[in-house]
């Protein structure tokens, strides 16, 4: 699905953030992405959800080499991947319904043709009361459920959440990981970015730990 | 794939505490009885359902206002040059067909003897020149009453045989097919010595030529207007970009094309084209009706008189405002282009 060969990465003329990886996130599967703060998960983050191209290596996704596709082809290859943000990045002029409804909208479907799965969708993660508030005044779990459900709407066949449990209390966290883990038994590849080892244990998974620039796979 | 439904059936068979509860629009608890579909309708009948969806760029965060006045102004200035091309244009090709339909036979005086002999030699030599009107001799009363202007008293009190002034024939052309300009000059060469037919070629050339002057400097004016409108939209495009930059992002994020996003620009600032043209259009065209208006008002007086003995009916017609209506599409159509283009090498360059 997504496959990472001898990747380096850089900013500009700076050392390598990231060297050498080498790893493959397979079909349906399910990983942690973990290590100490500033070990590099967001940049891999930004990697593997195509919004940075590698300074060196190969990032194959969906079987097609990301170094060779053109801004044409990135779009679509974007759109079978979900990504979750630790900071939300929910648009604030657009209410909770439409920020949810946005990765539709940009497939060019009709409001119509998606209004009642974005509704439902809203009322499972607990936002069915919120649907047209905007996001300004929702609380941190409320923004992060619906920063979720932007990413689920689309049904992507990887899914990538950057701290997805950091703003919200314990409980909370729970049900949000039991979300992921209902997504992945429903066939979406999942890898949550997180440092919090509680979150861990509560489901035992695949861990991939950034180190000195370098991942480690723990299986 | 699944669908929502998929997942809402497995978070029901797994995980029951994962899904909070369910309430319908109407209040009613979801395990009520209920028709097949019924949910879904009242789902559609919430509110904000009848709403056009929010644009994904916020027009405020666009400098509308300032951009749209300054788009006023460019469509003001690109609409007058049009008219006033417009009307020079009119103005020349008038007098150029007026001075066309007359000619002039030249009988110069330096001989003061046989003046008038050789005056009507020539004009019955005009008169029997196939392609020739009308014949008509400037008497000495009336070629005083010329020079007037120019000589004020002095030319009323001299005779005008005193001064060196040629005698004048105006001849009307009445077929200038059959007009043969060489043989009415070797006929007078040879029955009027010192007569020359005079078809005011020089005096229409450089007519012609100053109008294409003006046109090419009003044309000149207009390109440089709209290059700065350009300019002024390239600048506001790349300030919004710069403001709408989580946008941008998210949009990528989310797996929008660089056609999308750019559309998404393009609509605010096609409407922005659209609505500072028409404003400068309307604009300009009240300007030239005004003047209309002034001119009509002050007829007679010396600078309407000399306004309209210069470009004729300060009207600007059907060209006119035709042109102004182009001009104002042209801007929208440059603008939303200019926007369209700049996000899209923009979002190349990231």
């Amino acid at each position: 699905m997504l496959v990472l060969e001898n990747v380096g990465l850089r900013y500009d003329s700076g050392p390598e953030v990231l060297s050498d990886l080498s790893f493959a996130i397979e079909p349906r599967s399910f990983q942690y992405l973990t290590g100490p703060s500033g070990a590099g998960k967001t940049s891999m983050l930004k990697l593997m959800s195509l919004a940075m191209r590698p300074s060196r290596g190969v990032v194959t996704a969906f079987g097609k080499n990301t170094a060779r596709s053109g801004s044409r082809d990135i779009p679509a290859l974007r759109q079978r991947i979900g990504v979750v943000f630790q900071d939300f990045r929910l648009l604030d002029h657009l209410t909770t319904f439409e920020n949810v409804a946005l990765p539709l909208r940009v497939q060019g479907k009709s409001e119509a043709s998606y209004a009642a799965d974005v509704k439902e969708l809203l009322r499972w993660v607990g936002l069915g009361e919120r649907m047209y508030a905007m996001p300004p005044v929702l609380s941190g779990g409320e923004k992060q459920r619906a920063a979720i459900a932007r990413a689920v709407i689309g049904q992507p066949d990887l899914l990538l959440a950057d701290e997805p449990t950091g703003n919200v209390d314990p409980q909370l966290g729970r049900r949000l990981l039991r979300l992921f883990v209902e997504l992945n038994k429903l066939g979406t590849s999942i890898v949550i970015a997180t440092h919090d080892v509680l979150l861990m244990q509560q489901f035992q998974a695949r861990r991939l730990v950034l180190h000195d620039r370098q991942v480690q796979i723990y299986d | 794939m699944t669908s929502v439904s998929d997942l809402d059936r497995a978070a029901a068979g797994r995980t029951g505490h994962v899904r909070p509860t369910r309430v319908s629009a109407t209040g009613r608890s979801r395990k009520a009885p209920r028709k097949p579909g019924e949910e879904r309708r009242s789902i559609l009948r919430q509110g904000g359902d009848d709403k056009a969806p929010s644009p994904i760029v916020p027009a405020r965060s666009i400098a509308g206002n300032a951009l749209m006045l300054v788009i006023a102004i460019m469509g003001c200035l690109a609409c007058l040059s049009v008219g006033a091309v417009t009307l020079v244009d009119r103005a020349a090709s008038d007098w150029s067909a007026d001075i066309g339909r007359e000619l002039t036979i030249e009988v110069t005086t330096s001989d003061p003897s046989n003046v008038e002999a050789r005056l009507e030699a020539a004009a019955a030599l005009a008169r029997v020149t196939p392609g020739i009107g009308s014949v008509d001799i400037i008497d000495e009363a009336e070629t005083r009453a010329l020079l007037e202007p120019w000589l004020g008293t002095l030319a009323s009190e001299t005779a005008i045989s005193e001064l060196p002034v040629p005698r004048l024939i105006a001849l009307t052309v009445s077929d200038r097919s059959a007009l043969d300009l060489a043989a009415l000059q070797a006929g007078l060469d040879a029955d009027a010595p010192g007569a020359t037919v005079d078809d005011h070629r020089l005096w229409t050339d450089q007519m012609a030529r100053m109008a294409r002057a003006m046109v090419l400097g009003g044309l000149f004016i207009l390109a440089l207007v709209l290059s700065a409108t350009i300019l002024c939209v390239i600048f506001a495009t790349r300030a919004a970009m710069a403001g709408n930059k989580d946008v941008v992002d998210v949009l990528h994020f989310v797996g929008a094309s660089h056609a999308f996003i750019a559309g998404q620009f393009q609509r605010h600032f096609l409407m922005l084209g659209m609505r500072g043209g028409l404003i400068g259009g309307v604009a300009a065209i009240v300007i030239f009706l005004v003047f209309q208006v002034w001119v009509g008002a002050r007829r007679g007086a010396a600078e309407a008189v000399q306004v309209e003995a210069l470009i004729g009916s300060p009207a600007l017609g059907l060209e006119g405002y035709a042109g102004c209506a182009l001009v104002v599409f042209l801007i929208a159509f440059l603008t939303a282009a200019t926007s369209r283009i700049t996000v899209r090498r923009f979002l190349r360059g990231l």
